[in-house]
């Protein structure tokens, strides 16, 4: 029997052949943490004081959450970072404004196919966008970590979602997934690894495999991982990172459960409030007016994304009962929309343009919404509150379907207006 | 003792610690303040050591903060009792010491008013007459547990280390 991409990966991590369900412990090549470092040096000054880090240059640390700093509060947190990382030598620091961290760490040459990645952030699953390993833990493991070197893990069982075909007019990545986690359900992969195999892999671009391996985590997957393939070996050439380490699953793995689909059977859909879950066609969705429409985060915040949105909005401008945001995932993002225009473009259509962060997605700021008010967004969550107030409700797509909506000033099907 | 009931499936880290106050409470009784806002504002005034909280599907989806678990062992929560757990959580919980016992039966059985008892040691859970087995916890996340959580863990093994 063959194996899956987790076992050979957490094999060689372990040094020994393991087995599904065994707990191993493995030392991470990195381990990622953001503006929640502050409370994470808190823990590892009170565990071992005047203690140096096990491994300063496996730290990446960015700061993204809420930048610039809303308070003063907040400010001496990253103050807090700041110091912490010249007193310890971290060579991995990203302060405000480099971008989101799940951006910023493959653009800095440290996500390598075949590597293990954790980070004190659910959405570290974005690097499985690259063959590796990578998955969120909680600031106390983080901590741990920073001491130990090393922590544990439980070798997930797979799940695999083979994808045929091509994505038809006003359709994109951010569809597949929300279609599949609709599916699978919000826990439907809980403590599993999911794989994306099939002859439709090979078209998808970095920008659409970093959509996908994002929202792993919104079906409760470990990781969510695509082969390197030559998409793969392009960008990270240019971040001076070679491949040869990549690893993935035998023709005969075995897996918990299959998916298969096909992408020219994919429609634009929208996940309604309060669960990522709760996804339908735009075409059954009942006429909805929306206060704010924002594109960007670490989902659907690239180049890519702002010219499909733009492909849509040019010519026309934000409806005037919209706001529309838009926040690039990072700098190099944001000045690659510079110089493409794109970024001139959104602000002559009414855009407002945030700093390159994590920006309304967890509601602390910049975009918060008012009690009753609707917004549609890019990001990967629209849970209750998520956006700084219960009473609002957020709704999850595509940034085609943004800007057909932006438009509209209703949540419309991107193929109207294409 | 107090039993809090929260049936419904996929209740995630915002309804349990919304994401706007995650950089700015960090310590338990920061957390506790705000400790399942959005999902039952009487919660953070009512409960007390030793409470027990019963939940359905996926509990503690979504982020990966941790004022969730921190704050549930910080109030004194001694169990949570659920259908099932997302994995952030489950290893966030074990982290902070906090007992986590996924069991659909009894989590099927408990109707509001029923005692209910978990022996951690036995495997056991009691719920008003009847009594459920749970699965023990893998070693390694024993010690953790029973050592307080992952930091005391470590800095037991470092002065042992030492010694």
């Amino acid at each position: 029997m063959g194996e899956t991409f987790a076992m050979k990966i957490l094999s060689r991590a372990a040094g020994k052949k393991v087995r599904e369900g065994e707990i191993i412990f493995v030392e991470p090549d990195y381990v990622l943490t953001h503006d929640n470092s502050s409370a994470i040096i808190g823990k590892f000054e009170a565990t071992v004081p005047g203690s140096k880090v096990r491994y300063p240059d496996k730290l990446a640390i960015v700061l993204d959450h809420v930048i610039p700093a809303v308070s003063s509060k907040i400010a001496v947190g990253h103050r807090k970072i700041r110091k912490f990382v010249q007193e310890q030598d971290i060579k991995h620091f990203y302060d405000i404004g480099t971008g989101i961290c799940h951006q910023v760490l493959p653009e800095m040459g440290l996500v390598k196919p075949g590597s293990i990645v954790v980070g004190s952030d659910s959405h570290t699953c974005t690097y499985g966008a690259f063959n590796c390993f990578a998955t969120g833990i909680d600031r106390t493991e983080a901590a741990g970590i920073w001491i130990t070197g090393k922590t544990w893990f439980k070798v997930p069982e797979t799940i695999n979602i083979d994808i045929t075909g091509g994505f038809t007019a006003g359709v994109s990545a951010k569809d597949l997934i929300l279609t599949i986690i609709g599916d699978i359900g919000a826990g439907g992969a809980n403590y599993m690894a999911v794989e994306f195999n099939g002859p439709a892999v090979a078209g998808l671009r970095i920008c659409d495999r970093m959509t996908i391996a994002n929202m792993g985590i919104e079906m409760g997957a470990k990781i969510a991982a695509f082969p390197a393939n030559s998409v793969t070996n392009r960008y990270l050439e240019t971040v001076g990172i070679d491949s040869s380490a990549a690893l993935w699953s035998d023709h005969d793995a075995e897996y918990t459960k299959s998916f298969e689909y096909d992408l020219a059977d994919i429609v634009p859909v929208v996940a309604c409030p309060h669960q990522v879950d709760n996804v339908i066609p735009i075409t059954e969705l009942p006429e909805t007016g929306i206060d704010q429409v924002f594109i960007g985060t670490c989902t659907n915040g690239r180049v890519e994304d702002f010219q499909a949105a733009l492909q849509i909005l040019r010519g026309h401008t934000v409806h005037s009962d919209v706001r529309l945001l838009v926040g690039p995932a990072s700098r190099k993002e944001y000045l690659k929309a510079m110089e493409m225009g794109l970024i001139q473009d959104f602000i002559e259509v009414g855009a407002v343009i945030l700093p390159p962060g994590c920006g309304p997605c967890l509601g602390a700021h910049q975009g918060v919404l008012a009690p009753g008010e609707k917004c549609l967004s890019t990001a990967n969550r629209n849970f209750k509150g998520r956006m700084g107030e219960k009473d609002a409700e957020i709704y999850l797509s595509s940034p085609e379907t943004a800007a057909a909506s932006a438009i509209t000033g209703r949540i419309t099907d991107p193929r109207e207006v294409l | 003792m107090k039993v809090f009931c929260y049936k419904q499936d996929d209740i995630n880290t915002d309804l349990l610690f919304p994401g706007k106050y995650t950089y700015t409470c960090s310590t338990g009784p920061e957390i506790r303040e705000h400790l399942l806002e959005d999902l039952d504002s009487a919660f953070a005034k009512s409960v007390k050591p030793g409470d027990i909280i019963i939940a359905g599907e996926n509990f503690g989806c979504g982020s990966s903060r941790e004022q969730p678990s921190l704050g549930l062992r910080y109030v004194g929560v001694s169990a949570i009792i659920a259908r099932s757990f997302a994995r952030i959580f489950y290893r966030s919980a074990i982290n902070q010491g906090l007992l986590l016992v996924q069991s659909p039966e009894a989590v099927e059985a408990y109707n509001e008013g029923d005692e209910v008892e978990v022996d951690p040691a036995g495997g056991i859970i009691r719920i008003g007459s009847r009594a459920f087995d749970f699965p023990a916890l893998p070693p390694e996340m024993l010690s953790i547990l029973a050592d307080g959580g992952l930091l005391n863990h470590i800095r037991k093994e470092f002065s042992e280390g030492d010694g």
